[in-house]
């Protein structure tokens, strides 16, 4: 009977590993499948350094483009009390719940060639987004961005905007209080929130393939070269999935005093 | 005209703000009332953090109200100092002269010399966090004074501090606005902190100014139920009639009567200390003084005095005696007991 | 020999669950089987009795080519017509796709493919019943937007340059034959893009994003409101023949021969060439 007391109950403790194991253990077949031996040499091939690069490329300019609009877009859903925020809120964060091709889809009708807006874009200055490295960014970006403004808006709200009355009686006008006051305060969750933001445009598939297509060091990132070389060579698929695994962990090992530390 | 000449109107819902004040360059005047009477409202207001609704604002010649908060050159030092915590104890103080323009080295050496000013001349790489209470208080007035305000703001300066730092900080801060050139307005709810900072009381009770005037003045003749609380008298007001030998009988509006000696006519207040109230089991007997019998409604414990409460009738009001004779008299709540006050103990004066 | 193949590894398809079928399932003990018979007679009877048609289980699986959507859409309709109660569900999507698919386990009944390559995956593995037999050819054709905004006329065109041509990816049926068109074409093309399967280079193109790409002439005659298909002679050099086969662990093997059979008749290649296909 003694040292049953804190004993968990056996009907949440079988699904909860039965969970477990769902969880980690496509993670490890990866690991477990991954051309170890060959490892080396097949990191090192043109088309995976050309797939690798251009997703990390793509990931950090989207990532910036998402703080571009995003902080401001976040500063103002947090701080400027206007009818109908809470339908913008929900509009933001749209692009979480869509499907990515959905997405992909909605930009070619917005920013293709004939689209809405591609469509002047085109006949003005000869600019046609889909099939682009700029496509692909706006693709990552457009289903990236809702981390990143859910992340800072979040922060803006847990910070104490007083900070901001007082710079503005020592005579801080109002973009030097959000330059040395606003930004650095929140600049945690600013991190936090482009980390995410960086991830998700990292693993992006069904909006870029939709929207910018896929060729080899323009288009072709490393979901989409993953899920081409599954029709050829299934090993090389598993060594880029590697990669993304490597990343995803790197991320998660970024963010764990956040979201799991006490401070 | 220098200094603030400011009719502070604010409106919030059913709430109501209108406070005429004036603030001389190097006075200091301490804005005192209850919870919620509106005074850190008339401060936020006089800052630009609020909107005014009407009265004036003019600081040195010039009208605030159209001005946003960073042009007011009104400072401030808030009851939680609300130091960037991002920013070193320096780049703090150092804040005010940058936004006006100043170059940051010059800004730091300033900075330097206001840390040095309010002694923490070896704290300037100190992150707000590893400042202790009394001085991150110093940080955030030094923060204040660095910017050359026309106007200082203190809300609650004092109140975020235990009472041993509180006890050194309040003198530094009295040095610091004896220092201070412009006008300076501090919010505060303890009277103490009221007396030992302030050239002038302006006391504010749902939004209204229900007393103005020196600090000793106040507190001896204080004009309502919470200046009389808060300076620690006994306050009824009444109608005096002078008697025959010069002295006077003042009928408490509440009932009941006192004689005093040296009464004006007509309305007035009437005040005594509570130390200066006599209690007896028995009725007492000799000199010329009020006697009327009461009730203890309670007891209370003030460091090495105890504080006893009488219910009326005829009146309300408040004993100061030993713990002995507490013990003596073998006081409890409910107990019926004679309580005596002199005339000559009561201090009368036109309502 | 390959049926035996993919009983020993029967696990890996539904095969075992249908013991009723299954024909591992008679190295088992017979109680189990009786006792399933039973239960299959008597929902047979069920059925028959009610009329229903929708609940008695047998359903055909069958994975195709995408190109092959509309055809055989067609004949699993009238397939269904003709054998009340036999529903009949596709899988359509890249060649590659689903021979990876069905070499991992995908209880596919019948297999049809868009190149002998991509059929030669499953084949390779063992995991086809008997030899693939090819039941229709298609050539590659340049698809364009109906308007055609790159005035697109001739192979030759899509060398121009600023022409944006999409292509199938090199690993997948469509893409290998566009290679080996355009190099019989002695066309060099630069692509945008270069898509998982011929349903998005047409995708593309019907969205007016492409202004060319190399679909087959079914793909075009499917989608025919939105594009218009160019013949262009070095296509023939690259013909693609269109395998079938039946699956080694198919749980509805009879099915299976019966949907081959339809596909190989003479009903089947008339529907397959109203399609667009060339057929043998």
């Amino acid at each position: 009977m003694n040292g049953t007391r804190v004993r968990p109950p056996l009907i949440l403790m079988v699904p909860a590993m039965a969970g477990l194991a769902f969880l980690v253990l496509p993670l490890a077949g990866l690991l477990v499948r991954a051309p170890w031996s060959t490892l080396g040499t097949r990191l090192a091939e043109p088309h995976v350094l050309e797939a690798l690069r251009l997703s990390l490329v793509t990931a950090t300019l989207a990532t910036g483009l998402c703080l571009l609009l995003g902080v401001p877009l976040a500063w103002t859903l947090a701080r400027v009390p206007f009818r109908g925020v809470r339908l913008v809120r929900a509009l933001v964060t749209v692009p979480l719940v869509l499907p990515p091709v959905v997405g992909g889809v909605a930009l070619l009708l917005v920013l293709g060639r004939r689209g809405l807006v591609g469509g002047r874009l085109d006949a003005a200055f000869g600019i046609t987004l889909p099939f682009t490295t700029a496509g692909v960014v706006l693709a990552e970006a457009f289903v990236a961005m809702p981390f990143l403004v859910i992340s800072v808006e979040g922060a803006l709200r847990a910070a104490d905007h007083r900070y901001e009355e007082a710079a503005a009686t020592l005579g801080a006008g109002r973009w030097t209080v959000f330059l040395r006051v606003t930004l650095p305060l929140v600049a945690p969750g600013i991190a936090a929130g482009s980390v995410l933001c960086w991830a998700r445009a990292l693993g992006e598939f069904g909006a870029t393939i939709t929207f910018a297509g896929s060729f080899p060091g323009r288009t072709q990132t490393m979901p989409l070269a993953v899920y081409l070389a599954l029709e050829t060579d299934p090993q090389a698929a598993i060594v880029l999935s590697l990669i993304l695994l490597a990343v995803a962990v790197l991320v998660l090992a970024a963010l764990r005093g956040r979201w799991t530390g006490t401070s | 005209m220098r200094g603030l000449d400011a009719r502070v109107a604010v409106r919030r819902g059913t709430f109501a703000l209108d406070l005429p004040l004036a603030v001389a360059p190097g006075e200091v005047v301490a804005l005192l009332g209850p919870n919620g009477a509106g005074k850190s409202t008339a401060l936020r207001a006089l800052a630009g953090l609020v909107p005014t609704a009407g009265g004036h604002l003019v600081l040195d010649g010039t009208d605030l109200a159209p001005l946003p908060p960073e042009r007011r050159r009104v400072g401030m030092v808030f009851q939680d100092y609300l130091l960037f915590p991002h920013l070193s104890a320096l780049d703090n103080v150092a804040f005010g002269p940058r936004c006006q323009g100043m170059r940051r080295r010059a800004a730091r050496r300033l900075a330097a010399e206001w840390l040095d000013r309010v002694g923490l001349a070896g704290h300037g790489a100190a992150r707000p966090r590893e400042l202790s209470g009394g001085q991150a208080q110093r940080v955030a007035l030094a923060r204040a004074l660095a910017a050359a305000p026309g106007l200082l703001l203190l809300d609650e300066p004092l109140a975020a501090l235990d009472a041993r730092t509180r006890l050194d900080v309040r003198a530094a801060l009295r040095r610091h606005l004896a220092g201070f050139a412009g006008a300076a307005l501090l919010v505060t709810h303890d009277p103490l902190d009221a007396m030992v900072l302030a050239d002038r009381l302006v006391v504010v009770e749902d939004g209204r100014l229900v007393q103005e005037g020196v600090p000793a003045d106040v507190a001896r003749r204080p004009r309502t139920d919470y200046v009389a609380r808060l300076v620690g008298l006994n306050l009824y007001r009444g109608r005096a009639r002078r008697g025959k030998d010069g002295a006077g009988t003042v009928a408490i509006a509440d009932g009941g009567s006192l004689d005093t000696v040296d009464s004006p006519e007509g309305e007035v207040f009437l005040a005594f200390s509570p130390a200066s109230v006599g209690l007896y089991r028995t009725r007492p007997d000799g000199s010329p003084r009020n006697i009327w019998r009461t009730r203890v409604d309670a007891v209370e414990r003030h460091g090495d005095r105890v504080r006893v409460r009488l219910s009326g009738p005829p009146f309300a009001a408040v004993a100061e005696v030993t713990p002995a004779a507490v013990a003596e008299l073998d006081l409890s709540e409910g107990r019926p007991i004679w309580a005596a006050v002199k005339a000559t103990e009561t201090h009368v004066y036109p309502a | 020999m390959s049926a035996v193949t993919g009983m020993a590894t029967g696990g890996k398809s539904a095969a075992a669950a249908r013991p009723d079928r299954a024909r591992a399932g008679r190295a088992r003990a017979g109680a189990a089987r009786r006792a399933a018979a039973v239960m299959a007679a008597v929902a047979v009877t069920g059925c028959a009795a009610t009329g229903d048609a929708g609940t008695d289980g047998e359903t055909l699986t069958v994975f195709a080519a995408a190109s092959l959507t509309e055809p055989f859409t067609a004949l699993g309709r009238e397939f269904e017509a003709a054998r009340p109660g036999v529903r009949v569900r596709f899988g359509f999507g890249g060649s590659s796709t689903l021979a990876r698919q069905i070499t991992e386990g995908a209880p596919a009944d019948v297999f049809a493919a868009a190149s002998p390559a991509t059929m030669a995956q499953v084949t390779r593995a063992g995991d086809a019943a008997g030899t693939p037999r090819t039941f229709a050819r298609n050539r590659l054709v340049i698809a364009v937007p109906k308007d055609d905004p790159g005035r697109v006329r001739d192979v030759r065109d899509l060398a121009r340059p600023g022409l944006k041509v999409v292509l199938c990816a090199a690993p997948v049926p469509c893409g290998a034959a566009a290679e080996k068109a355009l190099g019989a074409a002695g066309v060099s093309v630069a692509p945008v893009s270069r898509e998982q399967d011929v349903k998005a280079v047409l995708a593309k193109v019907r969205m007016g994003e492409a202004d060319a790409g190399l679909v087959y002439r079914s793909d075009v005659k499917a989608a025919a409101s939105q594009v218009a298909g160019i013949e262009f002679a070095a296509s023939a050099r690259a013909v693609n023949d269109y395998p079938i086969v039946r699956t080694a662990n198919a749980p509805e093997a009879a099915l299976a021969d019966g949907f081959l059979g339809l596909v190989l008749s003479a009903r089947g290649r008339d529907v397959l060439a109203r399609a667009g296909f060339e057929v043998p």
